[in-house]
């Protein structure tokens, strides 16, 4: 028949075009930096011939896909995104390629990605993921309400200053808190935040015999503080406050201080949408003299699974996405301020950078004063700050975040949020056989 | 009249897609059950073999589960509660001859069609909301504090969300029930000079007995796998006091990857859940055979 030589070169051409034309399966968050990151991807593709196929996921469903696609083999991503919790112990199962390319490449300078956040992503000191950006956590405040309770805050504050500070500037007939902090359940949020206040009180989750160490008085000592200051300067329904709600609250002048994520710095001073962009300054985390400040360390970063049958063209993906490269194109279109933050030495470098970003200084330093391998006061047997790297911790620290959210609504004495922590903690450590 | 041969025919017929419902619906009951028994956590590969009754030891022995197991039951009473007695007024209002009837209609029935999630979530930032919700600024208006609905009303406040997805469901069976009822009957009962109360007592309500009855049975099978209303806004909390048996079932083997006992656990909530239907079966479905 004449058709069939047709036929047969059809099927010839695309067989070659499914060979020559690859696409990229990544899989990552819906923050705004990502999504910035989407909208500049078209130049890779012109650039490599690389196709890309975005999934974009909200944070806990992105966990949860990712998770049970990389535990299952699954092969669904070429490239995720993951965070400092993943990375380690994902790398210790087998289950990324190390970026050994990436860290041989003298363009890319790994050299130049700050030691805590390249530790905190390393494991047996081999790169397993890069950084895209990464934070730490600081107090934002307002100046206009510090001023007007006739107190100036020091670069370092103590959580007694906090404290203080938090009481004066609450004024509840005009809708002012004096501090907000993370209240929602879950392990990425309140337990993130009173994870770190814990490793400033010198508490810590597990003893180095991996006893969970919640009747300790140093993690009374901790709730109780945080309780109180929410009792006495929190917003209403703290409880169901996570990371955004307390963005919101804080950009529409209803707290005098905030403490969480540096990279909220370039949110609360843009004035497109913060009413009070032009009243905000930055200290570090507070302390309770112990040598240990309250302040965590996160990298959204990317990785590549095993199951990817696309390595070398997801290695060049990341090297795009977070050179140094990609910083000046960003920085090109909407500005320094708008950068991927805390991933370079380069950058906290820049003039141009500090000048336009006035949490810049106060980033690095508190990604500097960050240690994810000793993380607490006393030694212990894990790394991780505001959570422990061990696979069991998704499921323990929701867990706990559940009892210290119900502790902060009012349902339950912080004693029996301990109490209660203490007890479901040492049955899970005991069922996953860390304690005989 | 069917003929054996055309009775054997329409089992052949039948015997495909019968078979691929089966398949459908057991493969996923073994592969649970199997799981139930094994070591299998989905972040540590170090976790394997067989398990024995570890997986159901660990689920009934979680402090929460006497808690998931009550609030289950509280769930289901509670909206069950609010929809057959809500139900049955509003069944009787639209019944009326009034103005705009059909519109009426069509406005109580809507909430039916709007998606679990779709309606947890504007609840609970549309309504509930201690800052911007609806209630809130009600409250405010009338000089009170606003209420934080969802940290001290956990589990009434998914109740009261669960119940109007449910009502229109109910109002519409028992609607339909009512208006089979014979209008002789009622002007019988009229004339002899009943009372508008012993009317609905002594004829309506018997009459009612049926669709009741069905809307219990159905409504209870839906209602003990309440899931999307608690995701949404409480998240289980505050503490485990809106956790139902089918969010612990989540929360272990989905947010604490434990796949081993989420599947024991959702093994434990299957059996559950046929003992409470086979209780109701009977207590309730009598009315069915009279």
């Amino acid at each position: 028949m004449q058709l069939t030589p047709l036929f047969v070169g059809a099927f010839t051409l695309a067989l070659a075009a499914s060979a020559s034309a690859q696409t990229l399966t990544i899989a990552t968050v819906n923050n705004g930096d990502m999504v910035r990151m989407q909208g500049l991807s078209p130049a890779f593709t012109e650039e490599t011939g690389i196709q890309l196929n975005w999934v974009i996921l909200e944070e806990n469903t992105l966990r949860q896909n990712v998770t049970t696609d990389i535990a299952t083999n699954g092969g669904q991503y070429d490239v995720m995104t993951i965070g400092t919790y993943e990375a380690p112990i994902w790398a210790r199962q087998g289950w990324l390629v190390p970026l050994d390319v990436l860290s041989a490449d003298p363009e890319y300078d790994v050299d130049d990605i700050l030691p805590p956040v390249r530790a905190g992503l390393s494991y047996e000191n081999k790169l397993y993921a890069a950084p895209f950006y990464a934070e730490s956590s600081f107090i934002m405040y307002r100046k206009d309400l510090m001023e007007k309770a006739g107190l100036t805050m020091p670069d370092a504050p103590t959580w007694e200053f906090v404290g203080q500070a938090a009481r004066a500037m609450t004024d509840r007939a005009n809708d002012i808190n004096g501090i907000c902090l993370r209240g929602k359940a879950g392990w990425g949020e309140n337990v993130a935040f009173i994870t770190a206040m814990a490793n400033s009180f010198g508490a810590s989750w597990f003893d180095e015999n991996w006893q969970p160490q919640f009747d300790s008085p140093e993690w009374k000592e901790t709730l109780d503080t945080y309780l109180a200051l929410m009792a006495d300067a929190g917003p209403s329904g703290a409880s169901s406050n996570g990371f955004n709600e307390n963005l919101t609250l804080f950009q529409q002048g209803k707290c005098g201080m905030w403490i969480d994520a540096t990279v909220a710095g370039s949110f609360v001073t843009n004035p497109d949408d913060s009413t009070v962009a032009d009243q905000v300054a930055f200290a570090l985390a507070p302390d309770a003299g112990l040598g240990k400040r309250s302040n965590w360390l996160w990298a959204w970063s990317l990785a590549i699974p095993n199951s990817s049958q696309q390595k070398e063209a997801a290695e060049q993906f990341i090297n795009w996405a977070t050179s140094k490269d990609y910083l000046n194109t960003v920085a090109a279109q909407d500005g320094w301020a708008n950068v991927p933050p805390g991933t370079r030495t380069s950058l906290y470098e820049n003039a141009e950078y500090l000048e336009t970003a006035p949490f810049a200084q106060m980033t690095i330093d508190s990604i500097n004063a960050a240690d994810p391998s000793k993380p607490t006061v006393n030694p212990v047997p894990y790394t991780g700050i505001q959570f422990v790297a061990i696979p069991e911790f998704a499921g323990i620290g929701t867990n706990v975040g559940q009892l210290f959210s119900a502790a902060l609504a009012g349902q339950m004495s912080a004693d029996d949020a301990l109490a209660q922590a203490q007890d479901a903690t040492l049955r899970d450590m005991t069922r996953a056989g860390y304690i005989k | 009249m069917a003929t054996a041969q055309t009775r054997t025919l329409s089992r052949l017929m039948m015997a495909p897609a019968v078979i691929v419902l089966l398949i459908w619906m057991i493969v996923p009951l073994v592969m649970t059950l199997w799981f139930s028994f094994q070591n299998y956590n989905l972040l540590n590969p170090m976790m394997t073999g067989f398990a024995g009754w570890a997986n159901y030891v660990y689920v009934i022995g979680d402090p929460s589960f006497t808690q998931a197991l009550v609030n289950t039951l509280l769930l289901v009473g509670g909206v069950l509660l609010i929809t057959v007695i809500g139900g049955t007024f509003l069944a009787l209002l639209l019944d009326q001859p009034i103005w705009g009837q059909g519109i009426l209609r069509i406005i109580v029935i809507s909430p039916f069609f709007v998606m679990p999630p779709v309606a947890a979530l504007v609840w609970k930032n549309g309504f509930m909301h201690p800052g911007y919700g609806m209630l809130s600024h009600l409250w405010r208006a009338l000089g009170l504090q606003p209420i934080d609905w969802f940290n001290q009303f956990p589990l009434q406040s998914i109740i009261v969300i669960v119940a109007w997805q449910w009502l229109p469901f109910a109002t519409l069976i028992l609607l339909t029930a009512l208006q089979s009822l014979s209008e002789e009957q009622r002007e019988a009962a009229e004339m002899d000079g009943a009372k508008a109360v012993n009317r609905f007592r002594y004829i309506i309500l018997p009459h009612m007995a049926r669709a009741i009855t069905i809307v219990i049975l159905i409504q209870t099978i839906f209602l003990l796998g309440i899931f999307a209303e608690i995701r949404v806004t409480t998240g289980g909390g505050p503490g485990y006091a809106s956790t139902n048996l089918t969010f612990l079932v989540f929360r272990t083997g989905i947010l604490s990857n434990d796949i081993g006992a989420g599947s024991a656990g959702g093994v434990v909530a299957v059996i559950l859940a046929n003992i409470v239907a086979i209780f109701l079966m009977r207590a309730v479905g009598k009315n069915l055979d009279e």
